[in-house]
């Protein structure tokens, strides 16, 4: 008999405008001891199922449909209190971000023990030592110390540890993990998956690790199911769904992963995603407005951007005394050039100051020291709003997160026209309306995207309307700052895809920063690797991938997860 | 702790240098003290004899000196009217405001928290429709007409409570209270709720709004996830939350009480601070007006204190290491 039976399972929310259906028909099981991967992307429904699994749908889904059976006995549509005592002690959960699921204003040791006592008669003092030791299991050092802190004052991994810890505290039989290692850098990925992988092995749990990520999938599931808008396409060992999958989105998904082992000149083209369309009518680069004012790539200068020993500083601590003041040296001494037409790559995990650097170099923040220089100008010594500006505009720059960085009050054509109409790029109103109808076009989106707000599009879209935005003054260098990691996969490779083509198309150079290796790989010509402030090594691309000089790189390189030799295995 | 008290205190005495030169320019540049102390036939030696007494000749630093000196010591000088102690006037009219404004502080907060949680927690029931409703018709009453209606039905027609003033009161050397004779605490009653609905109502959608904010976030969905009581959750994990940032609010909103009960007062002619100041502004009487205006911002200032060293008590966050 198998630990979880989940049978038949739907999952509804209706609205006025009819009901929506998240999951639909959804069978599977779980054994002890068995590591299940759910993937899919966004909206496929795969958080629902582990919330329908806990009966802790947000409000107004149901579950009209289905059975939930943990050993053999029903739990679905138990009394609220019967199903309290199934959750966290039967059935635990992890979350996604490790920096939200813990109360701020309590300890570890307050959370810790309140849970315990709910679930296991102890008392005070027993449940703080099972706390404890808790803490040790999850690989928490000094836990008698650890346990008295407040969440804050723990970094991101060692927090998501804290919340593992707080969901095995009481014993459970299976745990739900809903992209556990998402918000994490990737060594610390690799610790977590580690740490799950030892305690399904010593403790002989079920665990259901719901995710985005085919590595993650890949190093650490038994099997997989795979999910598309609501539906289970494929089940099956990781093997057998990573190497030889029978469905064609199972095999689009796989295909959209960039790879780690080797460079291509595209993604393939993958269906089953939403429809970005080709442009209408192609733009002829060399007589548009968006290819003039352009020399392509002849620049009198051999490097359109040189930086050289930026320094950047933050007050960590403050005092009237400078000899008492403490600073964080954000970027320190980095250097590095970038000829015009190249995609340099700047890698690092969180807190390196690979965005800092961004930042320094487009203007918002001020250097403490060392230069930029641009095409032959130092963009610090500058004085005059007006110079300034001239060189900005041949500067823009693509945000992370497609949410926050539009101007959600602003239609799309306003967004798009701002810059052209800021820079006086265009002669006459109607012809600010004509450019910013054939960006939008030219990256996909179709002319009629204009009329319409920001919240109307997805993710992928929306960072398309970034990129048309960047594209409105006509730059000649691209600063992209992890453009792409808030992305589905299938969406990446699109977005990745327009951004390969525009920099052919317009020679554009780039500034690629990602904490992705195997995107970087595929788009950079020259990788530059950062850690803590430092530039530990720069190469071309395929030098630094086949033969990293640095100890640093070859530990990031190993902890890559190798979706594709895995599957070859 | 310490270190982050006295920077705040520190910041508390420059507000209040501040307010007291706003107090002081009164004095010196709205109308002209000798005018107001100087009758008809008064003469022009008189009046000289008037300025040099009251030290109006001297540099206005020293003056301003003099004034900070004088009020830390809680001389205000005299009423132009009245011919008393700025002191002793306010000696005996703050008491009352200040009964007044705690109690009402306490019915806001005694009803309007555990109404916000309730309205927050069932949305959709009934009761919290009900509650939102009045509180919406609370929040746009003015409150003269509350106060008109409570005295037509429960001083007039029903003749339960006294409809004007305090009742007896029982002197205690340095405080005059109402709080000990029975008939001071039915004419509390009347004052304190008209004072209070507007607080309340502020109170009850404020906490509800932020309490749906806290419901939402990841620990709260972790918490249920952990199979932890509803109780537990809704009172220790997210009312606590909650707090926190409605904290700044709520003192706020006292300190306001304490300072504009102004129409309340007038209303129920309850012998307070804000009547006297009504007054003092009607007869240009400037001595009680930049002691009232001190006064409220040394109130200010003190539940700001208070609400800062709440906030770094609530919220490990702030405690920063070195």
């Amino acid at each position: 008999m198998s630990l979880l039976e989940i049978k038949d399972m739907r999952v509804e929310f209706p609205s006025r405008r009819g009901s929506v259906t998240a999951v639909r028909d959804v069978d599977f099981e779980l054994a002890s001891g068995e590591i299940l991967g759910i993937v899919g992307e966004s909206g496929a429904g795969k958080s629902t199922i582990a919330n329908a699994i806990l009966g802790l749908l947000e409000p107004p889904g149901i579950m009209p449909k289905g059975e939930v059976s943990l050993d053999g006995e029903r739990i679905d549509g138990l009394p609220i209190e019967l199903m309290r005592k199934i959750r966290g002690k039967r059935i635990g959960m992890i979350f996604q971000d490790p920096l939200t699921s813990l109360n701020p204003l309590q300890t570890i040791e307050e959370q810790l023990v309140e849970t315990i006592r709910v679930h296991l008669q102890l008392s005070e003092s027993k449940a703080k030592k099972h706390a404890i030791s808790m803490l040790d299991q999850v690989g928490i050092p000094e836990p008698d110390i650890r346990i008295k802190h407040y969440p804050h004052q723990f970094s991101g991994g060692m927090r998501q540890r804290v919340v593992i810890a707080l969901s095995l505290c009481a014993k459970p039989e299976v745990i739900l993990a809903d992209e556990p290692t998402t918000a994490l850098d990737v060594s610390i990925q690799a610790q977590i998956l580690d740490l799950m992988r030892k305690l399904v092995r010593d403790t002989g749990v079920g665990m259901i690790i719901i995710t985005h990520d085919m590595g993650v999938i890949s190093e650490i599931c038994d099997r997989v199911m795979v999910m598309y808008r609501g539906d289970v396409v494929e089940t099956g060992p990781t093997k057998k769904i990573l190497g030889n999958p029978d469905h064609p989105y199972t095999q689009s998904l796989i295909s959209a992963v960039p790879r780690a082992d080797k460079r291509m000149d595209r993604f393939p083209l993958v269906e089953y995603i939403e429809a970005a369309g080709t442009p209408h009518k192609p733009i002829d680069v060399q007589n548009h407005w968006l290819g003039g004012a352009r020399n392509f790539g002849k620049s009198e200068n051999e490097f359109l951007l040189s930086v050289k020993d930026l320094e950047m500083r933050f007050t960590t601590v403050r005092s009237m005394f400078k000899s008492r003041r403490r600073y964080l040296k954000a970027v320190d001494k980095v250097s590095f050039d970038i000829r015009p037409g190249e995609v340099l790559g700047l890698v690092g995990e969180s807190g390196s100051g690979k965005s800092t650097v961004a930042r320094l170099i487009c203007g918002i923040y001020k250097p403490f020291a060392g230069q930029v220089i641009f095409d032959g100008t130092d963009l610090t010594s500058l004085g005059s709003r007006r110079e300034v500006n001239v060189h900005r505009r041949q500067m823009q720059m693509i945000f992370q997160d497609p949410f926050s960085s539009l101007n959600s009050r602003m239609r799309v054509v306003d967004i798009v026209a701002e810059p052209i109409k800021f820079h006086r790029l265009a002669s006459s109103n109607s012809e600010v309306l004509a450019i910013v109808d054939d960006l939008l076009d030219h990256v996909g989106l179709g002319a009629a995207a204009g009329k319409k707000f920001p919240h109307e599009f997805s993710g992928g879209q929306r960072q398309r309307i970034s990129i048309a935005r960047a594209l409105a003054t006509r730059p000649r260098f691209l600063i992209c700052d992890e453009p792409t990691s808030a992305l589905d996969v299938s969406i990446q490779a699109q977005v990745l895809n327009l951004l390969k083509d525009l920099q052919e198309e317009l020679q554009l150079t780039m500034l690629f920063i990602s904490h992705d290796l195997p995107v970087i790989r595929q788009v950079c010509d020259r990788v530059a690797v950062m850690r803590d402030g430092k530039l530990v090594e720069e190469a071309n691309t395929e030098d630094l991938f086949n033969k990293p000089q640095n100890e640093y790189t070859r530990h990031l390189l190993e902890l890559m997860p190798r979706l594709h030799s895995h599957a070859a295995k | 702790m310490l270190f982050f008290i006295g920077r705040r205190l520190y910041q508390a005495v420059l507000v209040m240098l501040t307010v007291a030169l706003i107090a002081f320019a009164m004095f010196q540049y709205v109308g002209d003290p000798v005018a107001n102390l100087a009758g008809q036939e008064t003469t022009l030696a008189d009046r000289e004899l008037l300025k040099e007494r009251l030290g109006l000749n001297d540099p206005v630093l020293i003056q301003f000196g003099r004034f900070i000196a004088n009020a830390v010591q809680g001389d205000f000088g005299i009423s132009y009217r009245m011919r008393v102690p700025v002191r002793d006037l306010i000696a005996e009219r703050f008491p009352a405001t200040l009964e007044l404004s705690i109690m009402s502080a306490f019915l806001a907060l005694l009803v309007g928290i555990p109404m916000g949680v309730y309205t927050a927690l069932n949305r959709d029931s009934w009761l919290s429709r009900s509650f939102m409703t009045l509180s919406l018709i609370g929040i746009s009453l003015p409150t003269f007409l509350i106060g008109i209606f409570l005295i037509l039905f429960f001083g007039v027609m029903l003749q339960w409570l006294p409809t004007f003033g305090r009742g007896e009161v029982v002197d205690l050397g340095w405080w005059s209270t109402g709080m000990l004779t029975s008939s001071g605490w039915r004419s509390m009653i009347m004052p304190a709720i008209t004072l209070a609905i507007f607080q309340m109502t502020l109170i009850v959608r404020l906490i509800r709004a932020e309490m749906l904010e806290v419901l939402r976030t990841d620990y709260i969905k972790f918490a249920r996830a952990r199979g932890l009581s509803e109780r537990s959750i809704s009172f220790s994990h997210a009312l606590k939350n909650t707090l926190v940032p409605v904290i700044t609010i709520i003192g706020l909103q006292i300190g306001s009480l304490i300072a504009f009960a102004i129409i309340t007062e007038s209303v129920f002619q309850w012998p307070g601070m804000g009547l006297l100041f009504i007054q003092a502004i009607g007869e240009v009487d400037i001595p009680i007006m930049s002691a009232y205006l001190l006064l409220i911002g040394f109130v200010f200032v003190v539940i700001n204190l208070i609400v800062d060293i709440l906030y770094y008590t609530i919220d490990p966050r702030l405690r920063v290491e070195k």
